[in-house]
């Protein structure tokens, strides 16, 4: 399943039904996600049966992971529940190093001997590998954290809260959307919690309870006569947060310009698909961009996407060290730009952190795939380039000694390597709101809200779109735009940065859906901004007549 | 094994549909034997082995569905697998756009299998990616593949008579090949049924050759440039088009297909009278099963005949709603070509741009179709009929719709991702900025 299929599933088209069972497991019924599932002591017995038996097969070094994977998807288009889908993959995926050589083995037959082949076939996958392999595995050291349990901090557990609710919810918001003007609503809720047992050789077991939600919609509105059509999608984010989020609480919202409101820990679904209709209506008349340079003032909600593909992806070590050459492509941001020490990735101000432990996001997690402890960590500071995202296997390759602890699987039935953390850009330290963004802006585009994105192979040039647009002259907010891209090269970019909000205005974007590998996994990835300013960029005008 | 021939898999269906107790019943099955090798830094990275079977029962109770899926297929297990579904159904809201299931149908036998590819072992595998290394590390050349090999079938019975049964092999390859000095990039891909067409050394030294050919490629500005679209350039932007010419979209007025005043594009000129497709589940080059998940019927159909728009897809609801014959969405995409070779249009080009590759396409705006991307792996400017050096990587913004109305020539065709499609040259393609990515 490529990245761009489930963007399509989340931009919610018309076949936005059905999500694809390779990563979804088995339908059950929704009280059935309330099953406790294998308790601690049996999951401990049951990965020893994998540990033990990769040793006395000759692995040096073995982990296993016992996933429990529970998926409730809400669909529906304005008065109608499309497609309620609750769903639990169970499993256990066994990885061993033998001779030097990783191999990796699955089961969804979680028994002591349906273990014990999967161990097996892992060990002998590796040792017919390690006749090809030139260097052998290289881990770096990880403390033993003996028997440990992690959960992600959530108030509302999505699974106690019946479906009828969620329904009503997402009729509310369509309604809502329908009385303010909408041809068109389709909205969506997706929730996930992996229960995920890790054990390892080194002294590990750790249990950890991982919570995500993802309230979507898209609204459309449409000029017949014209023949014209335009769309607003939600700006909520995917957070790994509980359905807490869906409450909509006054305090987290933060009031934008033009009347936007922001969404911090909490989402006002009715609100916004409110706000959608109108300024989709709105949209089918704004006027169209003229193409040049302005200053771009970026909502949290938007830069989000770019710091991902700017900054998140460049900084892979796999990437850089062209393991992704086939796929995904290389990096601009080679090891000697980072050894030199002096690499202006951005302006002075910027400052972009890694961090796998952010309270909120979709990447926190106690430990990683491989048993290390999360941490947070610089990337860029002060502008220079400071470090890669490595796991253990990689570290050494930049001459470090400790695992950033970014390794994750898609599932029980994938086998771990380096994931993006959480990317972040710092806020200001200076105490600016939104509209101390905007009043000293002459010419330039206030934009929010996630739209096309695309960047070259080795992250240089990037295009990236918005879901609203508006123009900013002399100081102030003038209306809404169309047809707006910005083109830029990366380093170019974050140089140009030139003020960002203070902490009040921080927010999370996100994305579950992030692509990598072949075969291809997907991984959920958090990026928290401020609004941000960033000077003299390059708009083009994307209007044509077909 | 997941692989089960018709009659084994008939059966089973059979047993489990006769534990249903609901107003319909629908089964589906399906099993795979997929196996994979990937290499970067002229080494192996990973490979491995998968085996899926699955059997989905949908039940129906009036207009409320349940799905359930199991992968064992025991008697007890096809029991309870129909009664949780039945379960989910009584619990389902009601679908008003649910659609009974079909009845008994008529199928082509399709062409889809191959035994070769069924038969692929570990030891090919290995040999595919030797194929890669040892030659790119003999020309200062580093390789990062991807092999990717698939057996299955999938299998259909409803309560409503009808049965559907397809077997069908797969391969997959891509390789980047990249100069060790970082200044030349390659790639190749090819896909078949049946991998005694596919020739990994040819592909791989098609890849070592664009790699070094493209060193110390020279900008020059963007702008409107007279192209030459490889199939692998131009499918990217071709595919977002044959997806979008659905009928519901277009008549809600949310397409691209979608009339001014209401209405669609059906049966209007869209793009150059010379563009023809189709699509047809029996070409011996780029076969298809001959049923769709629906189990409807796969025929040969015309989508755009002589640049006009000939038939637009109509799921089984949308074609009751409108009292037409549903229209299945075409499984493939046949594009009529001509006899030039590559060679011939670049002789023919007096001032243009070779492109082998579209990367990163992103839609800018479904109104018209605009898509952004960047040109990869081997960009060439030609002048007076002849490659003259290469070109740093471009950023494009660009509609098909506006590229297939700039048609200057099509030349011959070639499979790509399971689609037949000519190399085409296509005049005033718009790139807007240069990247410089390798």
């Amino acid at each position: 399943m490529k990245r761009r299929d489930f963007i399509q599933y989340a931009g919610l088209g018309t076949g936005a039904l059905m999500v694809p069972s390779l990563l979804m497991g088995s339908n059950i019924p929704a009280e059935a996600l309330l099953n406790p599932g294998l308790d601690v002591t049996t999951k401990k017995l049951l990965a020893d049966v994998a540990l033990n038996t990769a040793k006395s097969a000759g692995a040096t070094y073995a982990d296993a992971r016992i996933g429990r994977y529970l998926n409730q998807f809400v669909f529906t288009r304005e008065n109608k529940v499309q497609n309620v889908q609750n769903t639990e993959s169970f499993g256990i995926g066994i990885r061993v190093i033998a001779n030097g050589t990783w191999g990796f083995a699955s089961t969804n037959n979680v028994t002591e001997d349906g273990i014990k082949k999967a161990t097996m076939q892992a060990v002998a996958i590796a040792k017919a590998n390690s006749k090809i392999q030139k260097d052998p595995v290289k881990l770096a050291p990880v403390q033993s954290h003996g028997e440990v349990s992690w959960k992600t901090p959530i108030k509302k557990d999505f699974k106690n809260v019946p479906v009828s609710e969620k329904v009503d919810l997402l009729l509310s918001a369509n309604a809502a959307a329908m009385e303010n003007g909408a041809n068109f609503v389709n909205s969506a809720l997706f929730m996930v919690n992996e229960q995920k047992y890790f054990a390892s050789t080194e002294g590990s077991y750790i249990d950890q309870d991982v919570h995500r939600i993802w309230p979507t919609f898209g609204v459309t509105a449409i000029d017949r006569s014209a023949g014209k059509f335009k769309s607003r999608s939600a700006l909520s984010a995917p957070m790994g947060l509980g359905y807490e989020y869906m409450d909509g609480l006054d305090s987290e919202k933060i009031e934008g310009p033009a009347g936007l409101i922001g969404y911090r820990n909490s989402y006002d679904i009715i609100e916004d698909a409110t706000a959608a209709a109108k300024q989709a209506k709105e949209m089918l008349n704004a006027k169209s961009v003229d193409a040049g340079k302005y200053d771009l003032v970026l909502d949290p909600n938007h830069l989000g996407l770019t710091i991902h593909e700017s900054v998140g992806h460049p900084l892979e070590l796999d990437r850089v060290l062209g393991y992704e050459a086939n796929y995904a492509g290389t990096s601009f941001a080679t090891l000697d730009k980072w050894k030199s020490g002096d690499f202006k990735y951005g302006s002075d101000i910027v400052n972009l952190v890694a961090d796998k432990t952010q309270v909120g996001s979709l990447g926190a997690v106690g430990y990683d795939d491989e048993g290390v402890k999360t941490k947070k960590w610089d990337l860029v500071r002060n502008g220079i380039l400071k470090n890669y995202q490595a796991i253990r296997d990689q570290v050494h390759m930049i001459d470090q000694n400790e695992s950033h602890g970014c390794c994750y699987a898609q599932s029980w039935n994938d086998v771990q390597f380096q994931r993006m953390p959480n990317v972040s850009l710092e806020p200001g330290k200076e105490k600016y709101n939104i509209h101390d963004m905007i009043k000293d802006v002459e010419k330039g585009i206030y934009i929010a809200g996630r739209g096309s994105y695309s960047i070259d192979q080795q992250r240089y040039n990037f295009q990236f779109g918005g879901t609203v647009f508006y123009e900013i002259k002399n100081g102030k907010i003038e209306g809404m735009l169309n047809d707006v891209a910005y083109q830029s090269n990366t380093q170019e970019f974050w140089n140009s940065c030139v003020k960002i909000c203070d902490k009040d205005d921080y927010r999370i974007f996100g994305s579950f859906f992030d692509g990598k590998g072949q075969p291809s996994q997907v991984s959920a990835v958090s990026h928290g901004s401020s609004t941000t300013r960033f000077k003299d960029v390059n708009v083009i005008n994307t209007g044509r007549t077909i | 094994m997941a692989i089960y021939t018709k009659e084994e898999a008939r059966r089973i269906m059979e047993k489990a549909l006769s534990f249903s107790t609901a107003d319909a019943c629908e089964i589906n099955m399906n099993g795979n034997e997929s196996g994979n090798i990937r290499y970067a830094r002229n080494t192996v990275s990973t490979s491995g082995h998968r085996s899926n079977q699955t059997l989905v029962v949908q039940s129906n109770f009036g207009q409320k569905s349940g799905v359930a899926t199991i992968d064992e297929f025991d008697d007890a297990s096809l029991k309870k697998v129909v009664e949780r579904s039945e379960e989910l159904a009584k619990l389902a809201p009601e679908n008003p756009e649910f659609m009974p299931p079909l009845g008994p149908q008529a199928y082509d036998d399709s062409i889809t299998y191959s035994e070769a590819t069924a038969s692929i072992t570990p030891e090919y595998r290995a040999e595919v990616a030797a194929s890669s290394i040892n030659p790119a590390a003999a020309k200062d050349v580093t390789s990062a593949g991807f092999l990717n090999d698939s057996s299955g079938f999938s299998a259909m019975l409803n309560s409503n008579g009808l049965f559907a049964y397809n077997k069908s092999t797969n391969v997959n390859f891509t390789v980047t090949m990249r100069t060790n000095d970082g200044t030349g990039s390659g790639w190749v891909t090819r896909d078949f049924n049946d991998v005694s067409k596919f020739d990994a050394v040819e592909a791989s030294n098609v890849a070592i050759d664009k790699a070094i050919m493209s060193r110390e490629a020279k900008a020059i500005e963007p702008g409107k440039y007279t192209v030459i679209l490889e199939p692998a350039a131009s499918i990217g932007l071709l595919q977002n088009m044959f997806g979008s010419i659905n009928a519901r979209t277009a008549d809600e007025g949310r397409s691209f297909m979608s009339k001014e005043g209401g209405g669609t594009k059906l049966g209007e000129k869209i793009v150059d009278e010379r563009i023809n497709v189709w699509s047809d589940p029996l070409h011996p080059d780029v076969p298809t099963p001959t049923w769709n998940g629906q189990g409807q019927p796969l025929k040969k159909m015309k989508w755009i005949e002589n640049g006009v728009v000939k038939n637009l897809a109509y799921s089984r609801y949308w074609a009751k709603q409108k009292g037409v014959d549903p229209v299945p969405f075409p499984p493939n995409a046949i594009m009529d070509g001509g006899n030039a070779s590559l060679e011939d249009l670049i002789k023919s080009t007096r001032k243009g741009i070779l492109v082998t590759r579209l990367w990163y396409i992103r839609g800018v705006d479904p109104q018209t179709l605009l898509y952004t991307g960047l040109t990869r792996d081997g960009t060439f400017y030609i002048e007076n009929g002849r490659i003259k050096h290469p070109v740093k990587n471009f950023r494009f913004n660009e509609s098909p719709i506006i590229m297939l109305n700039n048609l200057e020539e099509l030349g011959q065709q070639v499979r790509i991702n399971g689609n037949l499609i000519p190399y085409m040259k296509v005049r005033d393609f718009t790139f807007t900025s240069l990247s410089d990515a390798v």
